[in-house]
C-alpha cells in the first residue's frame, strides 16, 4: 500500500502537476520507464486474457504459467492484458526478459507452456511459434524474430483506439499515466474553456463510431449551449451488433483511455455525472472497468474539485440487462432510468432533454476513446488522417470464414479488399469468397463488385451498407445468402422493442415470409406463387419499414434483406422455383433418395423416421415417400451401408 | 410567433409548440391514428398518423412532431398511403378474421380504417398467435389476440387512473399487454372501471355479457325480470342510436324496456335520493359524534376496490352506504317483493349502468342478503342498447313512459349524481336541510361542477364551515388522498369518482365517448336539474313514503341491514 | 430463499426506480431467477406497480421466471458464430440434453440459453457454461464439454 501511495506522490507529481516550468530527473524518466515495463528487473511474463483469449484457454496457460514459475522457483511478474486484436492466434504469452525486447508467443497451449518457458529463460528460441517482438528502449533484440509491427496483420494498422490493448497492463494506472495518459485531460480542464474542447472535437472531424456517423464536437455543443443545472454523459457500451467486440476489448485491455475519454468529454459539455451503459454479457470488462474507475477515484482524477479545480465529475457503471435496442439512445435512457427500454420520438433530442429529463449526451466507447488523442495532438493531426467526411480510424471486428479474426484498425478510406485480403489473410480453406457483411443486422453485404471500396461513412451507404459499430462477417461460397438474411431478421425481430407496427409486424413477416423460402412445404400450404408473392412482399415491406418506423433499429431492420436481395437475387429464386440451397445450409430442402444398389433393407432408417415416410419390406430396398419426408436426415445418420443419397 | 407551412399546397398558420398533427386537425385535415390520446404526450408508436415531407420525401409522425417554419406537408400522397395502407395491412395480417363474430363488430377503430384505406386483398399473411381469452374478471374481458398494441389502454390505466394493473408484456412480436405475471384480470389491482374499454380500438377488451341468463330470465314465465337504470343512463343512451350527443330519452328508454319484457322498470335515481338520505344524516352523526373525517362517497365500485387495495388506511373514512344501485336491488328484493307479494327468488333484478366495475359490485359477497344476489345481472350503457337492437325497438316511434312506482320517482337531485359532484351536491342540499330545517336559496354549488380533476369548495351551514372536495379520475383521488395524509385538516366530505368527469364517461358508456360527448352530457344533466321542481332528495315523496311505511328512518335499524355495507383491505398484486 | 431477497433489499434503502434494473440483476444474481415473490417485494420496496416490474423484466433478455440448472449453458448466436454453425451445435445440444432452450433438465443439472453475443466472434462458435468459455465448439465437441461436467464431483 505504502509502495502504491508513493507511486501515487511520484506520477502527480512530476507527470500529472508538475511545478512550472519542471522538468524530469533522470532518476524520474527511468522510474518511468519500468512503470512504463520498458525496463524491468524481473522477468514479466503477459497472458492475453481478453475474453476472447480466455475463451481460447488461456485461463490454463495462466495456471501453467504459475505452477511453472512457483516450481522453478522464479521471481517472475504475471501480467494479465486485454485483447491484441488477433484472436486467431490465441491463447498469447508474452515474455519480457530484463534487458531483453518483449516477445509474443502464439497459439499457446497448456502443453507448450513448459517448453515456451524453458526455451525463453535459456534464451534459445526453438522453432516456437512466435507473433514477433516488441521493440523498445534499449532493449536487446532477439535474433531472427520480427516485430510485431512488422506482422502482415498489424503493420498495414493504424492503432489509435488499440495502441494500449493488449500491450498494457489494463489495471495499471500507473502504467497508463507513464504512457502519456491523463496528463492532458488535466491540462485541459486548467487551460482549455468547455466551448474550445467541444470546437476542437467539431474541427478534428470525429463522426460518431456507433453506428449513425453524427459529428461529435457538433452534437456536444448541442449540449453545452443548453443551460441546466445537471447535465448527463452517457457512455454507450451495449455493443449489441452480433459480430462487434471492439468495445469490450477496449474496455479490457484499456480502460484508463475511456475514463479519460469521458472525463474530457464532460467537461466539454458541462456533465459532472456519467454513466457506462455495459452489456451484462461482457463481466470481464465491466470488471476492469470498475477496477480502474476505482483507481482514477484514489488519484483523484474522478470525484469533487478534481485537481484543485472546480470541475466535478463521478462515473458510475449501469448493466445493461440484454437488448440490442436499447443502442438506440432514448431507449437506452429509459433503461438507465428503469423502464423498459423502449425508443420514444425525437424531438426532444437528449442533448436538449434526455436522462431524467436533463440535456444529455451519449456517445460509443470508441469515439470516446479516441478523444485523449485528439487532444493530446490535436484535431490538424485526427482530421489529417481518414477521408474528406470521415476523419480518423475505426475498429473493425473480423470474423467468419476467413484466416485471422480479431480486430483491426485501420485508416477511414482503406479499401474492404486490403483489409480482407492483406490483412486478414483471405478467405479460410481457400475458399471463394461470397460476401461480407459489415453493418451487422443494420448493415448490408459488400460483394466481390465492391471490394475495392474505401470504407468510409459514406462510401458504405452508397452501396446499401452502412458503417454501423463496425462488424465484419465473412462467408464463403458455403454460406446461404438467404439464411444470412434469415439469421438477421430473425435476431431483429426478437430484438423489437415492439413498440411501433411497421418494426414489430413487419420484421416479424418478413422473417416468415423468409422461413417459408427455406423451409418445405409441408401439407399444400405454400405454393410458388405463394412464395414468389412473398419475395414481392419482402421489398415493399422492408421499404415501408425502414420509411415509418420510430427508431433506428427499425429504419435500417430490412437492410440485409434488401441487400442480399440485391446482390443474390439468384440464391432467393434458386430456393423459391428449384427449392434447393446450393450452399446446403437450409437443410430443410434436401431431398433423400435411397440407393437401391447400396441398401440392404436392413428397416433401420425406417424405424428411426419420425414421420414413417420410408417404406419396403425387410431385406428389400426401401423407399422414400416424399410427401412425408421432413428432410430431418435421421436416415442418413443411421444408414449403415450410406445408401441414402442427399440432394 | 405564428408559423406557416403548407399543406397539401395550401399556407396555413400554425403556434410555435403545436404538432402537426393539431395544425391539421384544426384546419379540418383528417389523419388517421391509433395510439394518439389527446392531451397526453405522444409516444409515437402506430405510425400511421404519418405525412410526408415534401423537400425530402421523408415521412413523419404528424403526432410528434412540432411544426416548424416554412414547413411543407402531404397528408394524403401516394406515399403517404401506401405506408398508412401497409401499416394496417400489417396489423390485420395476424389479426383473427372473426370481425362477424367480435362485439366492436362495426365499431372498431382498425376495421374503419382498413375500409377507409381500401384493404381489399389479404397481401401479407402471418402467422397468427394463440394468445389466450381472459375471462377471469367480472367485468372485463381481455383478448390479447385482438390487441394490436396501442398502449392506449396501459396509459389511462397508469396515467388517468393511477392503477397500472396492466402493462406491456414481452418485448418485439412477443409483447402483450396484461397484468402482472401475465395472470387474470382478477388477480391484479384492475377496480373494473373499464376506462381501458373505453379507449381500445379494437375488441380486445370488452365488457363481460351476461345476454344469454338475461334473455333466458325475459322469456322464463315465472321470472319477474326488474330493470332499474342509473342516473347516467338517459343523457347517453341516445348516441348509440346516432342521436345527438346528450339528448335525454329517459321516457323512451323506459317504454323500450317494457316493450323487450321487462316487468317493472325503476329508477336508480330514486335511490340515488336514498343514498342522499342514508349519507347525509352519516355525515351529520359523524359531525356530532366526533367520527372520521373526512367522510367519503362510496357510490362509486372502483373508487372502492381503489381504496380497498391501495388506501386501506382510509376505509373508516368511507361512508358506509351501499350504492345507489346496490340500494335499489335490496330495496326491490325485500320491500318491493313483500309488497307485491313475490318471491325474492322469483325477481331477476338488472341494473343498467354506464359502468363495468358495477358487475363487479354485484357480485361482491357483502351484497347479498340470505343467499339470493341484490342485483342479478349488470347491463352497460352499451349492451342496452345491443338488447334493444336485438329486440328491433325503433326508438324514433316509441312514445315515452314513465318509470314505474314507487321506486321510480326521483328528486333532480337524485339525477345529477351522473356527473362528478353531483352526489356531492345532492348531499349538501339535503345537510343544509337536515341541519337548519330550511332549504337552500340557491341549489346550484358551482364550485363543484365541470371537468376539473380535483374541485374543492366551503360550504357555511349555518356557521359550520364545511370543507368538500370533489375528484374524478383516480389519480386526481391520490393526490387529494396525499395531501390529507400529510396533514390536511380542512377538508370534511370528499366525493370521489373512479371515471373522469363521473359517470357520464363511465366505463360501459358508448364507446366513441369524446370530449364534446361528455360536455352534451353534463349538460343535459344540469338542464334536467334547471327545469325540475323537486331539486332536493329529502322532497321526493317516494322516499318519504319508503321510510314511513318500510325503513323508519335514515340510519335506523333496517336500513342498517339493507343499505349499509362493510368494506376490507383486499390483497392483490399490485 | 425469501430473506436473500430481503437482505438485498435491506441493503438499498433509498432505492428508487433507477435501481430497478440493478435489483433485479442482483436478485437473479443470488437466486438464479426472479420468483414471482421477488417482484412483489420489489414493488413493494420501490412502491411500484408489479405490472410494471414484470413488463421491465419480460422486456430484457437476462431475466428469468424459472430456476436455472446447476450448470447454465449460454450459446452464442452472434452472425460469426451462426455462420460458422452455431445452430448446429444449438440443435445437437437441445437433443443431447433433450431440452429447449430457456428450458432446464429434469435434474435441474443443465439449463440452455440462447445469448446475443457474447463477443468472442473470433474464436466462433462459442458457448458458455458457468462463465467459462468454450471456443469453436462443434456438434460433437459439444456433447463432451457436457459430460465432463455431468461427470464432476461436485
Amino acid at each position: 500500500m505504502s509502495m502504491d501511495i508513493e507511486n501515487k506522490n511520484f506520477l502527480i507529481q512530476n507527470i500529472l502537476s508538475p511545478a512550472l516550468g519542471q522538468v524530469l530527473s533522470k532518476e524520474a524518466l527511468e522510474k518511468l520507464s519500468y512503470f512504463k515495463n520498458e525496463k524491468n528487473d524481473r522477468p514479466l511474463i503477459y497472458i492475453g486474457a481478453g475474453t476472447c483469449g480466455l475463451g481460447a484457454g488461456a485461463d490454463k496457460i495462466l495456471k501453467a504459467t504459475k505452477l511453472y514459475i512457483s516450481e522453478k522457483n522464479i521471481e517472475a511478474e504475471i501480467i494479465e492484458t486485454g485483447c491484441i486484436g488477433l484472436c486467431s492466434s490465441e491463447p498469447l504469452l508474452d515474455v519480457k526478459l530484463p534487458g531483453q525486447n518483449r516477445i509474443s508467443f502464439e497459439n499457446v497451449t497448456e502443453e507448450k507452456v513448459n517448453k515456451i518457458l524453458d526455451n525463453v529463460f535459456s534464451m534459445n528460441l526453438n522453432g516456437d511459434k512466435t507473433l514477433g517482438q516488441f521493440t523498445s528502449g534499449e532493449n536487446k533484440q532477439w535474433s531472427n524474430i520480427q516485430d510485431i509491427n512488422e506482422h502482415p496483420f498489424f503493420k498495414p494498422q493504424t492503432r489509435l483506439v488499440l495502441k494500449n490493448c493488449g500491450i498494457v497492463n489494463p489495471v495499471s494506472i500507473e502504467e497508463y499515466i507513464a504512457r502519456g495518459g491523463y496528463k492532458h485531460y488535466l491540462e485541459t480542464i486548467r487551460k482549455k474553456s468547455s466551448f474550445d474542447v467541444c470546437d476542437i472535437i467539431e474541427k478534428s472531424g470525429l463522426r460518431g463510431r456507433g453506428g449513425g456517423g453524427f459529428p461529435t464536437g457538433k452534437k456536444w455543443k448541442f449540449a453545452h449551449a443548453e443551460v441546466s443545472d445537471q447535465k448527463y454523459l452517457i457512455c454507450n457500451a451495449d455493443e449489441g451488433d452480433p459480430g462487434a467486440f471492439m468495445d469490450r476489448a477496449v474496455i479490457e485491455g484499456d480502460p484508463h483511455k475511456l475514463i479519460e475519454g469521458m472525463a474530457i468529454a464532460a467537461y466539454g459539455i458541462g456533465a459532472t455525472k456519467a454513466y457506462v451503459y455495459i452489456r451484462a454479457e461482457y463481466p470481464l470488462a465491466i470488471k476492469r472497468l470498475k477496477i480502474a474507475l476505482d483507481q482514477a477515484r484514489e488519484y483523484g482524477l474522478l470525484g469533487e474539485r478534481i485537481f484543485g479545480s472546480d470541475v466535478n465529475f463521478e462515473i458510475k457503471v449501469k448493466m445493461g440487462a440484454g437488448a440490442f435496442v436499447c443502442g438506440e439512445e432514448t431507449a437506452l435512457i429509459h433503461s438507465i432510468e428503469g423502464k423498459r427500454g423502449m425508443p420514444r420520438p425525437r424531438p426532444p433530442f437528449p442533448a436538449v432533454s434526455g436522462l431524467f429529463g436533463k440535456p444529455t449526451i451519449i456517445n460509443n466507447v470508441e469515439t470516446l476513446a479516441n478523444i485523449p488523442g485528439i487532444i493530446e495532438k490535436g484535431h490538424e493531426w485526427f482530421s489529417s488522417i481518414g477521408t474528406e467526411n470521415s476523419k480518423g480510424t475505426k475498429v473493425f471486428a473480423l470474423s467468419g470464414k476467413i484466416e485471422l479474426t480479431g480486430l483491426v484498425e485501420i485508416p477511414m478510406g482503406t479499401t474492404v479488399r486490403e483489409v480482407l485480403f492483406n490483412i486478414a489473410g483471405g478467405i479460410k480453406n481457400n475458399k471463394k469468397f461470397k460476401s461480407v457483411q459489415i453493418g451487422g443486422p443494420s448493415g448490408g453485404c459488400i460483394t466481390e463488385q465492391n471490394l475495392d471500396i474505401q470504407i468510409d461513412y459514406d462510401s458504405l451507404i452508397k452501396v446499401g451498407a452502412m458503417m454501423g459499430s463496425g462488424g465484419l462477417v465473412v462467408m464463403d461460397e458455403d454460406t446461404c445468402m438467404v439464411d444470412v438474411a434469415k439469421f438477421f431478421m430473425d435476431f431483429i425481430q426478437r430484438e423489437s422493442c415492439g413498440k411501433c407496427i411497421p418494426c414489430r409486424e413487419g420484421t416479424k413477416r418478413m422473417l416468415e415470409i423468409l422461413e417459408n423460402i427455406t423451409t418445405r412445404p409441408h401439407g399444400n400450404s405454400h405454393s410458388a406463387l405463394e412464395r414468389i408473392n412473398g419475395v414481392i412482399q419482402l421489398e415493399k415491406l422492408g421499404k415501408v419499414i425502414k420509411e415509418t418506423s420510430l427508431c433506428g433499429l427499425g429504419q435500417t431492420a430490412p437492410n440485409p434483406v434488401l441487400s442480399t436481395l440485391k446482390w443474390f437475387r439468384y440464391e432467393y429464386e434458386e430456393h423459391i422455383f428449384d427449392r434447393q440451397c446450393s450452399a446446403g445450409v437450409c437443410t430443410d430442402l434436401r431431398t433423400f433418395k435411397i440407393d437401391v444398389d447400396k441398401c440392404t433393407g436392413c428397416t433401420i432408417c425406417a424405424k428411426k423416421c419420425p414421420t414413417d415416410a420410408i417404406i419396403g419390406a425387410k431385406k428389400t430396398a426401401h423407399f422414400i415417400v416424399e410427401d412425408k419426408c421432413i428432410s430431418c436426415g435421421t436416415c442418413v445418420d443411421v444408414c449403415k451401408f450410406d445408401a441414402i443419397e442427399v440432394f | 410567433m405564428s408559423l406557416n407551412i403548407e399543406v397539401n399546397n395550401q399556407k396555413l398558420s400554425a403556434e410555435k409548440g403545436e404538432t402537426i398533427l393539431e395544425v391539421l386537425k384544426r384546419n379540418g385535415i383528417k389523419v388517421p391514428t391509433l395510439c394518439h390520446i389527446k392531451d397526453m404526450l405522444p409516444t409515437g408508436a402506430c405510425r400511421i398518423c404519418v405525412v410526408e415531407q415534401r423537400k425530402t420525401g421523408k415521412l413523419i409522425p404528424s403526432c410528434s412532431q412540432p411544426v416548424e417554419d416554412g414547413m411543407d406537408i402531404l397528408t394524403n400522397s401516394p406515399k403517404v398511403n401506401e405506408a398508412r395502407k401497409t401499416i394496417i395491412e400489417l396489423l390485420l395480417s395476424n389479426h383473427p378474421d372473426d370481425c362477424l363474430y367480435c362485439a366492436r363488430n362495426m365499431n372498431c377503430e382498425l376495421q374503419t380504417l382498413s375500409n377507409t384505406y381500401h384493404v381489399r386483398e389479404r397481401r401479407i399473411r402471418g402467422v397468427k398467435n394463440n394468445h389466450h381469452l381472459d375471462l377471469s374478471s367480472a367485468s372485463i374481458v381481455r383478448d390479447p389476440a385482438k390487441c394490436i398494441l396501442c398502449g392506449r389502454c396501459v396509459r389511462i390505466c397508469d396515467e388517468v387512473m393511477g392503477i397500472s394493473a396492466i402493462d406491456f408484456i414481452n418485448r418485439g412480436s412477443n409483447s402483450i399487454v396484461g397484468p402482472t405475471f401475465n395472470k387474470g384480470l382478477n388477480t391484479s389491482s384492475c377496480i373494473n372501471c373499464g376506462q381501458c374499454i373505453m379507449v381500445c380500438p379494437t375488441g380486445a377488451l370488452t365488457e363481460k355479457n351476461h345476454f344469454p341468463e338475461l334473455l333466458e330470465a325475459l322469456n322464463d314465465p315465472k321470472k319477474i325480470v326488474v330493470a332499474q337504470h342509473a342516473p347516467a343512463i338517459s343523457v347517453s343512451l341516445a348516441e348509440e342510436f346516432g342521436m345527438e350527443a346528450g339528448k335525454d330519452i329517459n321516457g323512451i328508454m323506459n317504454a323500450a324496456l317494457r316493450k323487450i319484457g321487462f316487468n317493472k322498470v325503476f329508477d336508480t335515481s330514486f335511490t340515488a335520493d336514498l343514498t342522499i338520505m342514508e349519507e347525509s344524516a352519516e355525515l351529520i352523526e359523524r359531525v356530532k359524534n366526533g367520527g372520521t373525517f373526512p367522510m367519503i362517497t362510496s357510490c362509486c365500485p372502483g373508487w372502492i376496490k381503489f381504496a380497498e387495495e391501495f388506501y386501506p388506511e382510509f376505509l373508516p373514512n368511507l361512508s358506509s352506504c351501499k350504492s345507489p344501485q346496490q340500494m335499489m336491488g335490496a330495496i326491490i328484493k325485500s320491500h318491493y317483493a313483500q309488497s307485491a307479494k313475490i318471491n325474492p327468488e322469483d325477481i331477476y333484478s338488472v341494473s343498467i349502468m354506464p359502468c363495468t366495475a358495477k358487475k363487479f359490485e354485484g357480485q361482491r359477497a357483502e351484497m347479498t342478503s340470505k343467499g339470493i344476489s341484490d342485483v342479478d345481472a349488470v347491463l352497460t350503457t352499451r349492451e342496452l342498447a345491443a338488447l334493444i337492437k336485438l329486440y328491433e325497438i325503433d326508438l324514433n316511434n316509441i312514445e315515452p313512459e314513465l318509470a314505474d312506482s314507487p321506486l321510480g320517482l326521483r328528486s333532480s337531485a337524485g339525477k345529477i349524481f351522473a356527473s362528478s359532484g353531483g352526489v356531492m351536491e345532492a348531499a349538501i342540499r339535503t345537510a343544509n336541510y337536515s341541519l337548519t330545517g330550511k332549504e337552500l336559496v340557491q341549489f346550484k354549488v358551482k364550485e363543484v361542477r365541470g371537468f376539473k380533476g380535483i374541485k374543492e369548495a366551503k360550504i357555511n351551514i349555518d356557521g359550520l364551515e364545511l370543507g368538500v372536495a370533489v375528484t374524478s379520475g383516480l389519480q386526481n383521488a391520490k393526490e387529494l388522498l396525499a395531501q390529507i395524509k400529510n396533514g390536511r385538516k380542512d377538508i370534511h366530505f370528499i366525493e370521489i369518482m373512479a371515471c373522469p368527469g363521473g359517470c357520464i364517461g363511465g366505463g360501459g358508456q358508448p364507446i366513441n365517448t369524446d370530449e364534446n360527448a361528455l360536455i352534451a352530457r353534463m349538460k343535459s344533466i344540469y338542464n334536467i336539474d334547471e327545469k325540475e321542481s323537486i331539486k332536493v332528495s329529502h322532497k321526493n315523496p317516494e322516499i318519504r313514503d319508503l321510510y314511513r311505511d318500510f325503513l323508519g328512518q335514515p340510519l335506523g335499524e333496517k336500513s342498517h341491514h339493507l343499505l349499509h355495507t362493510t368494506y376490507e383491505e383486499r390483497d392483490v398484486l399490485k | 430463499m425469501i430473506k436473500e431477497i430481503d437482505a438485498i433489499l435491506d441493503e438499498n434503502p433509498k432505492a428508487g426506480r433507477e435501481d430497478l434494473i440493478p435489483l433485479l440483476q442482483e436478485i437473479q444474481e443470488n437466486q438464479g431467477y426472479l420468483s414471482e415473490n421477488a417482484i412483489i417485494k420489489v414493488g413493494k420496496h420501490l412502491q411500484l406497480p408489479t405490472s410494471k416490474i414484470y413488463g421491465v423484466a419480460t422486456f430484457y433478455n437476462q431475466f428469468r421466471f424459472e430456476p436455472k440448472g446447476k450448470y447454465h449453458i449460454q450459446v452464442c448466436r452472434g452472425t460469426a458464430c451462426h455462420v460458422l454453425g452455431s445452430s448446429t451445435v444449438l440443435d445437437q445440444l437441445e437433443k443431447h440434453l433433450k431440452i429447449k432452450a430457456d428450458q432446464t433438465t429434469k435434474d435441474n443439472l443443465f439449463s440452455i440459453e440462447v445469448v446475443a453475443c457474447i463477443g468472442a466472434c473470433g474464436l466462433a462458435p462459442v458457448i458458455c457454461v458457468n462463465g467459462e468459455f468454450y471456443a469453436k465448439v462443434t456438434s460433437e465437441s459439444i456433447k463432451e464439454i457436457v459430460e465432463n461436467y455431468r461427470n464432476k464431483n461436485d
